[in-house]
């Protein structure tokens, strides 16, 4: 073996180089082009940055939509999930008391119509996006926050909708602090 | 739904329309013919020549496995001794602390066999220098390492009576600059265009519109994260992995991820179906691998999406099992990826899988624990080649001939390596779980910085399940995890760590042994009474000696986890 302890040597300072230092500048100095120049995408409303695009953000205001629970209380300085099973007791108390919450805000809906990601915790913990059933189930709560039309709130929530990628592929989805920008703008 | 559906086929067919003329290439890289690439031939030179490596002084395979033992040694100091004073080095700008020692070891060891356990998490254990200087000059390295080992394979069985099969450290450069370097800048380049960050700098503070303060986790990502997947590695920049929203933005770079991992382990079988010039081999064991995925992917995708039995229980109509799991991507791309990552070794994640459906949990660690449906990058390929010696010597029992493999007798002491290796996977999950379950049962308060008591996120079965993924993760060299388990103590980093380094060197060195001392016998040409190894009946054998070894042997450990908890969920 101690035949080939220095060429190993040289090959990993070499491959240090290559892969560690100038891998990472390039794509560092190529990013530089793309939005957000490689910092992440941020969102500003009258020139003040409120946010990250692709990171959640808590909403827990009536007069907002609601993103999903998290395990991290959308902290994006760390992210995980809750890594709850099913079978596990504790868990089974905390959806029962995060399904009588949303009932408590959320006057008039059914139980049984809530949708599961309102009640469950994402993966990361910073999930940007519900789906569209998720949006329309609050909207009535909204409406009635910001003495607004319920019509008026449907269609804002149709505009944010995105589609599957390329049309056919993925799901649905609604950025959360997108459309909670647009709706403070609402008249 | 369906939309989520037709994604996922897509995803699989965009795989396989990638991987097959890769193989192509890959072969043509290994046998020296001209490729695209032949523009890097002068650079390769210049390596070798600073390096003090001859690139035409072949090797038998001890000398392989020397030369790969030598340079992982190197990497495994270096590794450990930065992570251990990486406070006192530059580009720290979250002011992130040293590892303790048994972290340092853990951690070392997991990046330098690809496996990429993660007791750590990225945003508060580890700097910007240790992410590039350790871990991505890691995930590059190690499946170069892999990739070189098999690369000797296909030589063995490429000529007829030979010892000499090639020069480690040239596999393993082409391996670096025809491979994984070029695709790995078109990755992060795409990842960076989609918004995960790729910038040096630190930690952002906003104000949230509702007014809360909050921080975002930054850094260099994108280049680690391409090499990540592209090198079936899977750790992580973000804690949460490829569920994060930065590490995995949005649906296409979902698809590009995934793909990214399975077509350089689906290629490299191509490619050794080209090399050796026995296309209808590598189709056959491309064949029984798919079988093999399928039958793990089915039961997956049905147990995942039909939803979680709880919400069920407390009265919703809709029982989507989004617990850990993210909206853009949703259930079917999460649970195809969940199979993906488990069998080809990667062990990156999009959703969490300690949350995942009981029987989904069961198998993603049939994945591990099989370990060879497409498997890591280059070791799939060689836990495979076990298989099939095995699966050679049965039937050439059961035929009454002499077992033979690409005209090579299969003697005694092939089968015997053949056996021992077979059993040593099983040996070190089974063992491992078991010295966890005794502490956790019979020394619950031990004075340890963890009690075992309080080593679980869930209890009951489901804990058990945590401890035997835990193993089984650290031998198969994947590097998910039931992440519920409190692992960051020095029980759980120091057995795991000495579980995945036996469970990376001794499934190369073996399977790497065997070809070499097939490659020097005598060859057999074939007649009438040849057992014929590239037939559809050969490759049902195969994947029943893959069923009845790797799979049965841990039926009872998984009766205690995953089986139970499915008993009583539903």
């Amino acid at each position: 073996m101690k035949k080939y302890i220095w060429p190993s040597v040289k090959l990993s300072i070499f491959m240090i180089l290559v892969l560690a230092v100038l891998y990472p500048s390039l794509i560092a100095a190529i990013s530089k082009a793309a939005p957000g120049q490689g910092k992440g995408k941020t969102i500003s409303v009258n020139g003040k940055v409120v946010g990250y695009e692709n990171i959640g953000q808590k909403f827990t205001d009536d007069k907002y939509f609601n993103g999903r629970p998290s395990a991290v209380d959308y902290n994006a300085a760390g992210s995980a999930g809750s890594n709850k099973a099913a079978s596990n007791p504790d868990y089974q108390q905390l959806v029962q008391d995060r399904i009588d919450t949303f009932l408590i805000h959320n006057p008039g809906i059914n139980k049984e119509d809530i949708p599961a990601e309102l009640v469950t915790a994402s993966g990361s913990g910073l999930d940007p996006d519900i789906s569209p059933a998720a949006a329309m189930i609050q909207v009535k709560r909204v409406a009635a926050a910001r003495h607004l039309s319920e019509n008026k709130v449907i269609t804002l929530v149709s505009d944010h909708i995105r589609g599957p990628w390329l049309g056919i592929a993925g799901p649905a989805k609604v950025n959360v602090l997108k459309l909670n920008i647009a709706l403070d703008t609402l008249k | 739904m369906n939309s989520e559906i037709t994604g996922v086929i897509l995803t699989f067919i965009i795989t396989l329309v990638i991987a097959f003329p890769l193989g192509k290439y890959i072969a043509k890289v290994f046998h020296g013919e001209r490729t695209i690439t032949d523009f890097l031939n002068p650079v390769e030179r210049f390596i070798y020549r600073i390096c003090g490596i001859d690139p035409h002084k072949e090797m038998n395979w001890k000398q392989h496995m020397a030369a790969m033992l030598s340079i992982n040694l190197v990497w495994l100091i270096y590794a450990f001794f930065i992570l251990l004073f990486q406070s006192h080095l530059p580009l720290n700008p979250d002011g992130n602390p040293d590892m303790t020692p048994d972290l340092a070891f853990n951690t070392a060891i997991s990046f330098l066999v690809n496996c990429n356990l993660q007791h750590y998490s990225g945003e508060t254990g580890v700097t910007y220098l240790s992410q590039l200087i350790v871990i991505t000059f890691l995930q590059f390295v190690s499946a170069a390492t892999g990739v070189a080992a098999v690369a000797v394979l296909f030589r063995a069985f490429a000529e007829k009576t030979t010892e000499k099969l090639g020069n480690f450290f040239v596999f393993f450069t082409k391996t670096i600059t025809r491979i994984l370097l070029p695709l790995s800048i078109i990755m992060a380049i795409i990842l960076a265009f989609n918004g995960t960050p790729a910038s040096f700098d630190g930690k952002d503070s906003i104000i949230t519109l509702q007014g809360d303060s909050v921080q975002v986790s930054r850094g260099p990502a994108a280049g680690m994260i391409a090499i990540k997947h592209l090198g079936t590695n899977g750790g992580g920049w973000f804690g949460a992995n490829s569920a994060h929203p930065l590490e995995n933005p949005n649906y296409f770079t979902n698809v590009v991820e995934i793909v990214a991992q399975v077509m350089l382990p689906m290629a490299l079988i191509f490619a050794f179906g080209f090399f050796i010039r026995r296309k209808k081999l590598g189709y056959v064991i491309f064949g029984v691998m798919t079988a093999g995925m399928l039958t793990l992917m089915i039961p997956n995708m049905i147990s995942e999406m039909s939803g979680n039995p709880l919400l069920h229980h407390l009265g919703l109509k809709d029982v989507t099992a989004m617990e850990g799991k993210e909206v853009r991507l949703g259930v079917p791309a999460s649970a195809y990826w969940q199979v993906m990552t488990t069998i080809i070794s990667t062990g990156s994640v999009n959703s969490m899988h300690d949350s995942s459906m009981p029987l989904s949990g069961a198998m993603q660690m049939l994945g591990m624990m099989t370990n060879c449906f497409y498997g890591g990058k280059g070791v799939g390929l060689l836990n495979y080649f076990i298989f099939l010696i095995i699966a050679v010597f049965i039937s050439g029992l059961m035929v009454g001939r002499t077992p033979e493999f690409m005209g090579r007798k299969v003697e005694a002491r092939e089968m015997k390596i053949a056996a021992i290796i077979a059993l040593f996977h099983p040996f070190l999950i089974l063992v491992g779980t078991a010295l966890s379950a005794y502490f956790a049962t019979h020394h619950p308060q031990l004075a340890w910085s963890v009690q075992p008591a309080n080593w679980f996120n869930n209890p009951s079965n489901h804990g058990f399940s945590e401890m035997l993924y835990e193993y089984t993760s650290s031998s198969a060299n994947n590097g998910s995890g039931f992440e519920g388990l409190a692992d960051n103590n020095i029980f759980w980093n120091i057995t795991t760590g000495i579980v995945m380094i036996l469970g990376r060197f001794i499934p190369i060195i073996g399977p790497v042994a065997i070809a070499g001392i097939l490659a020097k016998k005598k060859y057999i040409p074939e007649s009438a009474g040849t057992l014929q190894t590239d037939t559809t009946t050969f490759g049902i054998m195969t994947y029943a000696v893959i069923m009845i070894v790797a799979a049965l042997a841990f039926f009872p450990a998984l009766t205690l986890g995953p089986i139970a908890e499915y008993f009583q969920s539903y």
